[in-house]
């Protein structure tokens, strides 16, 4: 696997959402993946990018663009938030903290080959995610 | 501030979402759609999101407040146009947009709201195929 190109992106406000999906639809395209492909991987990118604005209290995401046997996007998004006390309960559909439906966590997994939470209470998150071309 | 804009054709609100939303706009639409029924009286809306590239769990909640909104305002709501790949990610994701009256097109759903504001299909909630 090589990463062809990485780019970070800043979390910080609803219109950096906005941006977060526009640059993965751009990457997602360039790679050359599937229209529901590409749906699959910018949605799971917007609803990760909220967890990291809302729940984090802002942070980033890292886009990084890959290749080797199989293209793929991994997205790591990262925040120095409270952290997550129990993240299988946090990965349960409808569980939520916020005003949400409590799909984000859940729903993201679904849209993606790979996934990956790491949280430490107190200290912050960090969700890395693969999706395969 | 940036809006969405909001037709008015007779009892109908028309509404066409051609840019990616901001959660904040989204939210603005939501209001601005209650508030226009209640003062224009509107039995319908229609939500046009064919320009729509994709509808995360917050658009599908705006959905489906507006349509719930609406109904307690005594008027219906139908969202036309989505997408084939924005329906398959949305269902994935965990959402079918229950509550929210659906239809392929412009054309399909206006005939929706035609058809139950005769009376003949005052409670059916589903996909309607033209």
């Amino acid at each position: 696997m090589a990463v062809i190109s990485t780019e970070t992106l800043p979390v910080v406000s609803e219109a950096d959402i906005v941006t977060v999906r526009r640059c993965v639809r751009e990457s997602a395209q360039k790679l050359g993946f599937s229209l529901v492909d590409q749906t699959k991987v910018v949605t799971a990118a917007s609803e990760l990018a909220r967890n990291t604005l809302i729940h984090g209290r802002g942070g980033q995401m890292e886009l990084a663009a890959l290749n080797g046997p199989r293209a793929g996007i991994r997205l790591v998004f990262e925040d120095k938030g409270p952290g997550i006390p129990n993240i299988d309960l946090a990965l349960r559909d409808g569980f939520t903290t916020g005003s949400g439906l409590g799909l984000g966590l859940g729903g993201s997994k679904r849209l993606v080959n790979e996934f990956e939470v790491k949280s430490q209470v107190g200290e912050g998150t960090r969700v890395t995610v693969t999706r395969w071309k | 501030m940036e809006k969405i804009p909001i037709l008015r054709m007779g009892e109908y609100l028309l509404v066409t979402i051609q840019v990616d939303m901001h959660d904040r706009l989204a939210l603005t639409l939501q209001d601005d759609l209650t508030n226009r029924i209640s003062q224009t009286g509107a039995k319908a809306v229609l939500i046009d999101i064919s320009s729509l590239e994709i509808v995360d769990s917050f658009i599908g909640r705006m959905l489906g407040n507006i349509a719930a909104m609406s109904r307690v305002l005594d008027a219906q709501t139908v969202v036309v146009g989505m997408q084939p790949a924005v329906a398959i990610t949305l269902v994935e994701l965990g959402m079918s947009l229950e509550g929210v009256r659906t239809a392929l097109n412009v054309e399909a759903g206006m005939e929706l709201l035609r058809n139950s504001a005769d009376g003949h299909e005052e409670t059916q909630y589903g996909s309607y195929f033209h």
